[in-house]
C-alpha cells in the first residue's frame, strides 16, 4: 500500500472500528491485552485488560523497538520484518506492524498457544490495513484529516508558559 | 509529526535533545523528571549503558497544560551523543516536531558541537526535513565553567544563522528572551539573517533548563497553530 498522507488523524469512528476488530481478535485467541502504537512511539489505543504498566512508556518502547528491528533486517538483506516475537516464562508479546503506520502489540500469557497469535493476527492486520487504506484516501481527498483546533489560540499558548 | 488523539483529548509532540557527547542532554531531562509534579510526567526511561552513557535514547513525558480542551503532552527524547551511533540517533529523529541542541561550552568541545550540528543537519535532511523551517531552539550548556567560551564565538560558530526562508521574515525581529538582541536582522551588506533563539544553561543546577523547554514547546505549539 501507499505509505499514506504526511499528515492523517484518527477520529471517533476510527477509533471505534480499531477498537471492535483487536477485540475480536483478543476473544479469539485468548490474549489478554493490545496497544495499537503509531510508527513514532505514540499510543493510539490499548485494549482488553487493563494495563498493569505506563502504556505511555511502553508504546514509545515498541516503536524503538520496531525500528531497531527494521534496520537490522536491512543489514541481513530484507526490506523489513513484519512482525516480532518476545517470549518470556509467563507472559510473551507478539508485535505486528500494520502498513507501516501503527505497530498491533498483543500481549499474552503461556495459556494463548503462539501459533493461535500468528494465524489470527494476519486477519486483524488485514482488516487495520484496509481501515487505514480508507483513513488516508480521506485525507488525500480533503488535504488534510487534521483539523486545526489551535488556530488563532497564539495567546492561548502564550497564556500557557506563562510560568 | 504531532498527534491529536481526539478520543484522549491529548496534542502529543515529539521534542529531541541533540548534541555532543557528554554535553548535558540527559541532565536536562533528568532535571525536569525531578522538578515537574508527579502527576504532570510519566516515568524517565534511560536506554543507557552501565557506566550511565545514553545507549538508544532517555524518554520522559510531560503534560505542560491545556488549550482549548485538550491535554499538550509532550515526549521529551535525548539521543546518544558518541559519533558512532548514528543510526540509533537517526532512528529517535523520525517524526520529531521539534529539537533542542544542547551544546557544550567548553573550548575543547567546540569541534564536537560542530560535528553534532551537521550530523544532525545531515540527518534531518535525510528524512527530508528542513531544520530552517521547524521549531529548533540552541542551549549552550555549562555556561557556569571558568574557561566556557564566550558567548558570542558560540554564536558565531553554532547558529549564525541563514537566509530567512519565507521573504515576508525579512524584517527586524527582536529576541523575546533576550533584550536588545534580534532574531531576524539585517547584515551591514544588506542580506537579512535569521537566528534561532538560544539560553544559556547551567543543566547540572537546572539553571536554564525550563527556559529552555518552555521555548521550544512554544514554538511547537505555534507551529500547529
Amino acid at each position: 500500500m501507499q505509505p499514506g498522507a504526511a499528515h492523517w488523524s484518527f477520529d471517533e469512528e476510527d477509533l471505534a472500528a480499531i477498537t471492535h476488530a483487536v477485540s475480536r481478535f483478543l476473544a479469539e485467541t485468548g490474549a489478554h491485552s493490545a496497544l495499537v502504537v503509531d510508527r513514532s512511539g505514540q499510543l493510539v489505543a490499548t485494549i482488553g485488560q487493563p494495563l498493569p504498566f505506563d502504556p505511555t512508556v511502553f508504546a514509545t518502547l515498541t516503536a524503538a523497538d520496531f525500528s531497531a528491528n527494521d534496520q537490522l533486517a536491512r543489514l541481513v538483506g530484507e526490506t523489513d520484518f513484519t512482525t516480532l516475537f518476545h517470549q518470556g516464562e509467563k507472559e510473551s508479546m507478539y508485535v505486528a506492524d500494520v502498513a507501516r503506520r501503527l505497530i498491533l502489540v498483543a500481549l499474552f500469557d503461556n495459556r494463548t498457544p503462539i501459533g493461535l497469535v500468528r494465524l489470527k493476527i494476519k486477519s486483524v492486520v488485514a482488516e487495520l490495513t484496509s481501515h487505514l487504506d480508507r483513513a488516508f484516501a480521506r485525507a488525500r481527498e480533503s488535504g488534510t484529516t487534521q483539523p486545526n483546533i489551535l488556530a488563532g489560540a497564539a495567546d492561548e499558548i502564550d497564556e500557557l508558559f506563562n510560568w | 509529526m504531532s498527534m491529536i488523539n481526539y478520543a484522549a483529548r491529548e496534542i502529543n509532540c515529539k521534542i529531541v535533545y541533540y548534541g555532543p557527547g557528554l554535553g548535558g542532554k540527559t541532565t536536562n531531562l533528568e532535571h525536569i523528571y525531578g522538578k515537574v509534579k508527579p502527576d504532570t510526567r510519566g516515568k524517565l526511561i534511560s536506554l543507557a549503558t552501565e557506566n550511565e552513557r545514553t545507549l538508544f535514547f532517555d524518554f520522559l513525558p510531560v503534560d505542560l497544560g491545556t488549550i482549548r480542551g485538550f491535554n499538550t503532552r509532550f515526549h521529551l527524547y535525548t539521543v546518544p551523543g558518541q559519533v558512532y551511533y548514528n543510526a540509533s540517533r537517526k532512528l529517535i529523529l523520525k517524526n520529531v516536531d521539534g529539537i533542542v541542541f544542547v551544546a557544550d561550552s567548553q573550548p575543547e568541545r567546540m569541534e564536537a558541537n560542530l560535528e553534532s550540528m551537521q550530523n544532525l543537519y545531515d540527518n534531518m535532511a535525510e528524512y527530508g526535513y528542513d531544520l530552517t523551517r521547524m521549531p529548533f531552539v540552541i542551549q549552550y550548556n555549562k555556561r557556569d565553567l571558568p574557561n566556557a567560551t564566550p558567548l558570542g564565538e558560540m554564536q558565531a560558530a553554532l547558529n549564525p544563522g541563514w537566509e530567512p526562508a519565507d521573504p515576508s521574515k525579512a524584517r527586524v525581529t527582536p529576541d523575546p528572551f533576550h533584550a536588545g538582541e534580534n532574531l531576524v536582522d539585517q547584515l551591514s551588506g544588506g542580506d537579512w539573517v535569521e537566528r534561532v533563539s538560544y539560553f544559556e544553561g547551567i543543566a547540572i543546577s537546572g539553571n536554564g533548563v525550563f527556559d529552555t523547554l518552555k521555548g521550544v514547546s512554544k514554538l511547537v505549539l505555534k507551529a500547529l497553530a
